[in-house]
């Protein structure tokens, strides 16, 4: 197996609201090796976005607390790195990419700005060439006319403008890994094929390693190598994208895959959706969390949590699934 | 066979200190009773825009909307206000459509009240009661205050309350946009089943062309304020004649990794122009893989190809 650049094992990370106690993140393991992109998938509050928060250290505290893990980039554990050395790895070595970049870039500040601030302080880059680095940085990012753009504003920039730049803010300091929380969610289809195939062109020139966490099943499957499925906070089924999407072997991901109306297929006369709602995470229950939406469940499933565990070796990489009736979710694929 | 809708060279332009909006550009339409039209484009482009002038909501710029027979258009406000009853709204983001400070009861039960639809309030009790049970909801809801519940319940209650009013036409701007994957078909399957009980037409406004396609009959794509294609749904997705929207199908990225490896994409260059400033002759042009000189200067106007199948491209025929 090939060293991973960053190495999360047994990470866990604890909300305390007035409601209770939120394990938005439990003990879960991925890794991401050199150049390759890995997805974390899942829905709203199933602690994908707070597992790339953890691993960055930007859990907003005192609420959230990071109770355990280690998440091992380059040989040291940054959960343990001091204030400063953490400084030296956001941005540097680790950039982050967000859902809405209005929000994560600074109104006030001009584009130029904004892309040269982190070339003079992590690259030590003399101010004009910074300036001469940032102009490179939006060409290369599919800007038109660099030199112009440089002292305009946010505001001044179209939602697909402002991704590009937040992607040339996140290739500026040269990292070797991108996390990218949903980074075309706010975007329209045929702007989000464009910055889709534009990071992969660029993770692929430059060989930068990607974390693509989203909620969307085809961009995970164009963009992926491998793929891990996150339901309340944990890791439910993990592998290569292709073992994942053509044997799902957890009720949870055929699920989401059953639910989408899909355009290659013939249209079918009624979706077949997951039942009921996401789970309250202050009040999972005892067992597997999917259990009350689970069309396999049996009374095992209601006591015992089960552990993710090989379900097939096809690589490298073992296919790794947490469901006590993992055999018979293939059968079911199979029939379809 | 009359439409229960029909929409007629609708133009909407908003005045702003930097010129003319051109949101609605000469868009027509029709819907027949018990139909399903999807209307589908990226931000901007005036799908929802049109829906709002169909509600009046806003007010037309020009071009005549026909609902049941009646000329919205020229309605004064205590007119529109007994229309307005027969066509309903499902929004989005239904956290942001429903009164935070009102039980879920009092949300469905309003306008039941306000409108005289159902009078004394045990009967209207027993109506929220009826009306949550159709849309999958537990009687206990009616107690419930929105933030106390999830999104795709929240979604079950804008839908509740659209049809307490029992309309004809429902507009659903986006209605499943905001909600996480497993939730959507729960809402979309709803949607449907609630169309065969009662006999609703929808429009249906959304940006997921594969969620378009599962739930129309018809579609129109529009892009720039202007309709591009309009077919039925089986042509428009099995053999779509418009550059735009080939290259709209094209940029849905299908959850299959064998299959996304092998498929040619068209990625268009640039961005969706400012509808500010649309650009001369065919407003896609300048982003067109096939666009040749006649596009820039001429309009291409939506002329059927086949029998209610309509694109608005000079090169529709050879593309």
């Amino acid at each position: 197996m090939a060293d991973a650049l960053l190495d999360v094992r047994h990470l866990s990370t604890r909300f305390t609201t007035r409601e209770g106690v939120v394990r938005a993140v439990d003990d879960v393991s991925w890794d991401v090796k050199e150049g390759e992109t890995v997805a974390l998938v899942g829905e709203s509050g199933c602690g994908k976005s707070v597992s790339a928060l953890s691993i960055m250290r930007l859990v907003a505290q005192p609420a959230g607390q990071i109770v355990g893990g280690q998440a091992v980039f380059k040989g040291r554990d940054l959960l343990t790195l001091d204030e400063e050395a953490m400084r030296r790895v956001r941005g540097r070595e680790i950039a982050m990419i967000f859902q809405e970049p209005m929000t994560s870039l600074n109104p006030v500040l001009s584009i130029g700005r904004q892309l040269t601030e982190g070339l003079e302080i992590h690259l030590g880059k003399t101010p004009q060439q910074a300036r001469g680095r940032a102009a490179e940085l939006l060409g290369m990012v599919g800007i038109p006319d660099p030199e112009r753009r440089l002292p305009q504003y946010p505001h001044q920039f179209s939602g697909g403008m402002r991704q590009r730049m937040m992607i040339a803010m996140a290739l500026s300091c040269e990292p070797s890994l991108i996390l990218a929380d949903e980074p075309t969610t706010a975007l329209d289809v045929t702007i989000q094929a464009q910055i889709l195939e534009l990071m992969k062109d660029l993770s692929r020139r430059l060989g930068v390693a990607m974390l693509m966490i989203t909620h969307n099943l085809g961009v995970v499957a164009r963009y992926a190598d491998r793929v891990n499925v996150m339901y309340a906070g944990r890791i439910i089924e993990q592998g290569t994208a292709r073992e994942l999407y053509g044997n799902p072997r957890h009720p949870y991901t055929l699920g989401l895959l059953r639910s989408v109306p899909r355009l290659d297929e013939p249209r079918r006369s009624r979706l077949a959706p997951i039942d009921g709602q996401p789970p309250d995470l202050t009040r999972l229950p005892a067992g597997c969390a999917f259990l009350p939406r689970c069309a396999f469940r049996v009374d095992r499933c209601s006591v015992e949590r089960p552990p993710l565990v090989p379900v097939a070796h096809t690589g490298p990489e073992p296919h790794v699934s947490a469901c006590w009736e993992a055999e018979r979710v293939i059968a079911r694929q199979e029939t379809r | 066979m009359t439409a229960l809708l029909e929409v007629k060279n609708l133009v909407k332009h908003f005045e702003v200190s930097r010129g003319l909006v051109r949101a609605v550009d000469g868009v027509s339409f029709s819907l027949e009773k018990g139909e399903t039209l999807g209307l589908v484009g990226e931000s901007g482009c005036g799908k929802t825009t049109t829906g709002r002038c169909i509600l009046q909501l806003e007010r037309a710029t020009s071009g005549s909307i026909l609902f049941e027979g009646r000329e919205l258009t020229t309605l004064d406000q205590s007119e529109l206000r007994a229309v307005r009853r027969k066509m309903q709204v499902i929004f989005q983001d239904p956290y942001s459509s429903l009164n935070p400070r009102m039980t879920v009861g009092q949300i469905i039960a309003e306008p039941l009240a306000v409108h005289g639809i159902v009078r004394g309030s045990a009967a209207r009790a027993a109506r929220v009661k009826d009306l949550l049970s159709r849309v999958g909801l537990l009687p206990a809801h009616a107690r419930r205050y929105p933030h106390e519940m999830s999104g795709g319940q929240r979604q079950r209650v804008g839908i509740a309350r659209a049809l307490a009013m029992e309309p004809s036409l429902i507009i659903c701007d986006e209605p499943v946009s905001a909600l996480d994957v497993s939730i959507q078909a729960q809402i979309i399957n709803l949607l449907e089943d609630l169309q065969s009980e009662f006999g609703l037409t929808y429009l249906f406004i959304a940006h997921d062309l594969a969620v378009v396609r599962h739930i129309s009959d018809r579609v129109a794509v529009m892009y720039l304020g202007k309709i591009a294609e309009m077919a039925d749904r089986k042509t428009i997705y099995d053999n779509p004649r418009h550059p735009y929207t080939k290259a709209l199908l094209s940029a849905v990225p299908i959850p299959d990794p064998e299959l996304e490896m092998k498929r040619e994409r068209i990625v268009l260059g640039g961005e969706v122009p400012s509808p500010l400033n649309p650009p001369s002759g065919c407003v896609f042009h300048p982003r067109c893989p096939i666009a040749v000189e006649r596009c820039t200067h001429e309009i291409p106007v939506l002329r059927d190809l086949t029998p209610g199948h309509g694109a608005a491209c000079h090169l529709a025929e050879i593309a």
